[in-house]
């Protein structure tokens, strides 16, 4: 369990109760609903940018631990170029993983779409990087490598669901702001 | 109206990978540096780099852009293992670079001899700071740029620029070491790898993060530990040269070397122009293409207003820096450290 290294400012119940239903909603979700999403994303990435796996090297064969502290589970990415994985699991599952790496879902999301820097995330201690360090380095080299917007090449992709997806994006970006701001 | 006592200083920019140079091109750079995917440069990190392909196309971007593209070949080969830089000579050359930034003297001498219409830049890993070193280049391999180590106060480089016949590119941000560029063997000492010779910094291989129940995180290089950050204490490299040590004359952990701290001068741009620096130089090749996009969209207004005799307006860089501390290092005075 990743421990906040920030003085968290103080919410009435009720707003922290409203603020926390996107949460709660993902925690009664069931993953198998959000394994296709997930399986299509890292499939579109693969497809739409080959020369990641170069830039990784061997270690396109680890397994690589998301975890975004802020939602109810953590993602297992498997980047092998012949059949790249991700996938969802609860915590409690304790997935088998080589590397990982924890932060706020926003921060990590931020720093694969090219406008978080890593390194000042790590300096912070708003992003913590556990096992092979060695991986974790080459991946977000690899993913920093991308032309343009990452995130908006994935909603994209999801063709007459992009705008619903971008939506979605935008309303959880927007209850984490006022969550931080509140 | 520009400044007359200003002559227009190159930003000289850090690229690690293509998207990365696209990107400081974009914000402004002059002239982007970057490195092969090897041992042939000081940030030969995994994932990191530029093959030939990915340098052709790079280049093709930032002409088309008038920006330069410089290659740091700036390692040193060990005895048997010349070939791999004398090929990145080569294939710099054939790519047309506008410049290669080299350390050692065999690949100064194989490029000067072999190319004499490439453009050599020296690099900070020479570690020449003295008039007779930076001449001694100039006059054996026709070096056009000495890239100085970060040990001279502004008024020592202005004494300096009196003194040698090639232009002065100077650090104005980024990390910032102990300032033994090309003689430091600590990550030797911990890893077996060399800094120098194989171009790794504290190898991520052996690197590793821990963190207790009480989010203190602790960071080790093979077998040191050389740190340990308290919860919401801000963190840096896990270099040795950044480490914090128990000595008997300090009572607790003690930054025996040098604290986690970034390089910032932009409050010193105006006098390292007048000093007759010809290029400023911002340290990352590392560092994600958002710390590019503000560091050099930074540096590229504070310039442009210094030559339009503007206040320049620096905009607040402390969140990207090492430890979240800044430091003007010994530019300002020797008393640093």
């Amino acid at each position: 369990m990743l421990h906040s290294s920030r003085v968290e400012p103080s919410v009435s119940p009720l707003r922290a109760l409203l603020n926390n239903i996107p949460n709660l909603l993902l925690a009664v979700t069931p993953l198998a609903i959000i394994q296709p999403i997930l399986g299509h994303i890292a499939s579109h990435v693969a497809l739409d940018h080959p020369e990641l796996f170069a830039r990784l090297g061997s270690h396109a064969r680890k397994r690589f631990m998301v975890d975004p502290i802020d939602l109810p589970f953590v993602l297992i990415l498997s980047p092998d170029n012949n059949r790249p994985t991700l996938r969802a699991y609860r915590r409690y599952e304790k997935p088998a993983h080589d590397a990982g790496i924890a932060g706020k879902f926003f921060n990590l999301l931020d720093m694969i779409d090219g406008s978080q820097d890593g390194d000042a995330l790590f300096f912070s201690r708003d992003l913590r990087v556990t096992g092979d360090t060695e991986a974790v380095v080459a991946l977000r080299n690899a993913l920093d490598d991308f032309e343009g917007s990452a995130l908006e090449s994935v909603i994209g992709s999801f063709g007459p669901l992009a705008k619903p997806a971008a939506l979605a994006v935008s309303g959880m970006r927007a209850l984490q702001s006022r969550q931080n701001h509140a | 109206m520009p400044d007359p006592d200003f002559l227009r200083p190159e930003l000289v920019c850090p690229a690690g990978t293509p998207a990365a140079l696209r990107t400081a091109v974009d914000a402004g750079a002059d002239a982007v540096y970057c490195g092969f995917q090897n041992a042939t440069n000081a940030r030969n990190f995994p994932g990191l780099n530029f093959t030939p392909a990915e340098l052709e196309q790079a280049i093709g971007y930032a002409h088309a852009r008038e920006a330069k593209v410089l290659l740091a070949v700036n390692t040193f080969p060990p005895a048997g293992r010349f070939d791999l830089w004398r090929d990145a000579i080569d294939v710099a050359a054939r790519l047309g670079v506008d410049a290669v930034i080299v350390g050692d003297i065999g690949v100064a001498d194989y490029a000067a001899r072999t190319y004499p219409d490439l453009r050599l830049h020296l690099s900070v890993q020479a570690g020449a700071s003295s008039p007779e070193a930076i001449r001694f280049y100039c006059q054996a391999f026709a070096v056009k740029r000495v890239v100085l180590p970060r040990i001279l106060t502004v008024t020592e480089i202005a004494e300096l620029h009196r003194e040698i016949p090639c232009e002065i590119e100077a650090f104005i941000f980024g990390n910032i070491g102990m300032m033994a560029e090309g003689r430091c063997s600590l990550t030797n000492y911990a890893t077996g790898l060399s800094t120098n010779m194989d171009g790794v910094c504290s190898p991520a291989a052996d690197v590793r993060y821990e963190e207790d129940e009480d989010s203190t995180l602790t960071t080790k290089l093979g077998p040191f530990m050389i740190d340990r950050f308290a919860c919401g204490e801000n963190a840096g490299y896990p270099t040795i040269c950044k480490g914090r040590y128990l000595c008997s004359s300090k009572p607790g952990g003690y930054y025996a070397f040098e604290e986690p701290v970034s390089l910032n001068l932009s409050a010193l741009l105006p006098d390292l122009m007048r000093a007759g620096v010809t290029a400023l130089k911002i340290e990352g090749r590392q560092r994600s293409r958002a710390y590019v996009k503000a560091v050099v969209s930074a540096f590229r207004k504070a310039v442009d207003d210094i030559m339009a005799s503007h206040e320049p307006a620096l905009a607040n860089l402390l969140a990207l820096t090492e430890g979240h501390k800044e430091t003007q290092g010994a530019y300002r005075s020797k008393t640093w450290r």
